[in-house]
């Protein structure tokens, strides 16, 4: 009776369909709502923190925080090792990929095990071993101040440091994507006549171009950012030899607390652009896969 | 295949001496040499001074802190990695893929800046710190914290780690179990999980390995209290400080040896996981 009297006051509602009620997905909605809390808990809260803190006092405190000539040179030297750090490591990883994805030899997994050795050291024994070797009573030390080289406490000891630290991640990006693409183009191109150098430039290089640049920036990242192995080493001298991260450090010691972490906003804003590359990088590896 | 041990291979392609010669001259200078420096250094100690300074109660009280920490926040991280990998491969939600970048922040983030932040936040006059500190919960400033630290260092581990397997996981086998009258958490823990163990597990211990030697993010949170919430990296440091390299270099292959085993462990369960994946692939 109802439903008759209802059509005829609203001739629609029979063409209407009635909504098919889905049942509500709370397993999706309650594990989605944790993980969220998770990682507000420990990553978008600090994250938010730091940027936060370091534009307290306005952006003019900020911007006089980081143009201080301590803050400046700093960035200089936190710029310079990886400068020096970086290109090196992509020499190795280059060399070492080619040699363990283009040949067979024997304890070849020993090798890549050997390259993956710095990231289970901490970053404070990283240090400490350059020190046993260039400090003061180290094993070249007498020889090394005899003639008068500074290496630790220096910024040479800083770049090896640096070096130590971001050895790896260009040879393990490239190691495995190598081996993967196997060795017929490069043997292809050898029969071809092209050299060794040719074959490197115009065949190797290109495939694997997302894996290299993938690698180059994780390897960046860590050289702006290491601090643990770079502190053993450095001897903290202000204006000298003090990377970003050391500076943050002594700024924040001093409870400078909005200097501090307006130095550190730049090391964090060097992060994120770092994860939006890798993003990138990732969506155009994707693309060559399916194509 | 296995030619002489770095003979030249039988291949078209050149180079071989040159990249092989290359790749161990640069290990070698730069991480073997370094390196066994650090072995050599204790041996120039007697076996009783080495004992002393490794086994002193502050060193010992470190070890065991810093041991439970990181194996408590690779354990956070195991539970937690694993329900966001599967959140992220399997539920379609806004901003999605922005978080799926950020898990990635504790890698790109300098330990330095992770460390004061962290501690701004969890102070009692932080963010978060402040309504802890009303429920009595204290965080900075006591080993609470360096379980705080360690677990944002950890935590892309285990989410890498699972997130490919899962992306790979078979549909059918998931619809069999169900067709077959499984309910969702029956089919979650006798298919699924079984499945995405070993990721777990290799994740785990990635974190866990990588928290042993942290020090960046932790030292700014911890309070650094002698017996209370001082980690082993700091004793190194401090005997640095104090100009007592052989004590420092005592530690560190304390430390280095540790971190050794546990590389070996995490090769063998990679291994280990490759060959169940191969297997199943078969």
């Amino acid at each position: 009776m109802v439903a008759v009297l209802s059509a005829v006051a609203l001739p629609q509602a029979t063409v209407q369909r009635k909504p098919v009620r889905k049942p509500i997905p709370w397993v999706p909605i309650v594990l989605v709502t944790i993980t969220l809390l998770y990682l507000a808990l420990f990553l978008f809260v600090p994250l938010a923190a730091v940027f936060a803190e370091a534009f307290k006092k306005g952006a003019g405190f900020y911007w006089d925080a980081i143009r201080e000539p301590d803050a400046w040179s700093a960035i200089q030297l936190t710029l310079i090792a990886a400068a020096i750090a970086v290109p090196l490591n992509l020499v190795f990883g280059i060399a070492a990929a080619w040699a363990i994805a283009k040949f067979d030899f024997r304890f070849k997994s020993l090798l890549i095990t050997l390259i993956d050795l710095p990231f289970s050291v901490s970053p404070v024994i990283s240090g400490l071993i350059y020190v046993l070797i260039f400090g003061l009573q180290g094993w070249l030390g007498p020889w090394l101040s005899e003639h008068d080289i500074k290496i630790i406490f220096a910024v040479p000891g800083i770049v090896l440091a640096t070096i130590f630290v971001t050895f790896p991640f260009v040879a393990r990006e490239l190691i495995p994507l190598m081996q993967a693409q196997g060795r017929e183009e490069e043997e292809a191109a050898a029969v071809l006549g092209a050299s060794g150098w040719q074959t490197l430039w115009y065949v190797t290089l290109p495939n694997v171009k997302w894996g290299l640049l993938y690698g180059v920036i994780l390897c960046n990242a860590r050289a702006m950012g290491e601090f643990g192995a770079v502190s053993v080493v450095s001897g903290h001298i202000r204006g000298a030899t003090n990377t970003l991260p050391l500076h943050v450090e002594i700024l924040y010691n001093e409870y400078a607390f909005a200097a501090a972490f307006a130095c550190a906003s730049l090391l964090a804003f060097l992060a994120l652009i770092t994860l939006a590359i890798k993003s990138l990088v990732e969506a155009g590896q994707h693309k060559e896969h399916q194509k | 295949m296995t030619q002489g041990t770095f003979s030249r291979p039988h291949s078209v392609l050149p180079g071989f001496n040159l990249a092989l010669g290359y790749t161990l001259f640069y290990l070698g200078l730069i991480v073997l040499i370094p390196l066994s420096a650090a072995f050599i250094k204790t041996f120039s100690l007697t076996w009783e001074s080495f004992w002393t300074t490794v086994s002193a109660p502050r060193v010992v009280a470190s070890y065991w802190l810093t041991f439970r920490t990181s194996l408590l926040a690779a354990a956070i991280n195991a539970v937690f990695g694993l329900l966001t990998a599967w959140v992220l491969v399997r539920y379609k939600f806004p901003g999605k893929r922005f978080i799926d970048a950020l898990v990635d922040l504790p890698f790109a983030l300098p330990t330095a800046v992770a460390g004061i932040a962290l501690t701004a936040v969890y102070a009692t006059n932080g963010w978060l710190g402040t309504p802890l500190a009303e429920m009595g919960i204290k965080v900075a400033f006591t080993p609470l914290g360096i379980l705080v630290a360690l677990t944002f260092i950890g935590l892309p581990f285990v989410v890498r780690t699972v997130q490919p397997v899962l992306e790979d996981l078979e549909k059918e086998l998931e619809e069999a179990a169900k067709s077959l009258g499984a309910s969702n958490w029956q089919t979650f823990s006798r298919v699924i999980f079984p499945t995405v163990l070993p990721a777990v597990i290799t994740g785990f211990t990635l974190a866990f390995a990588r928290a042993l030697g942290e020090y960046g993010s932790v030292i700014f949170i911890a309070g650094n209290m002698p017996m209370v919430s001082e980690i082993t990296p700091l004793i190194i440091i401090t005997k640095l400080e104090q100009y007592d390299y052989s004590g420092a270099t005592a530690v560190a292959v304390v430390m280095l040896v540790a971190s050794f085993l546990l590389l070996l462990a995490i090769n063998t369960l990679q291994w280990w996981a490759r060959k169940r994946r191969n297997e199943e692939k078969v």
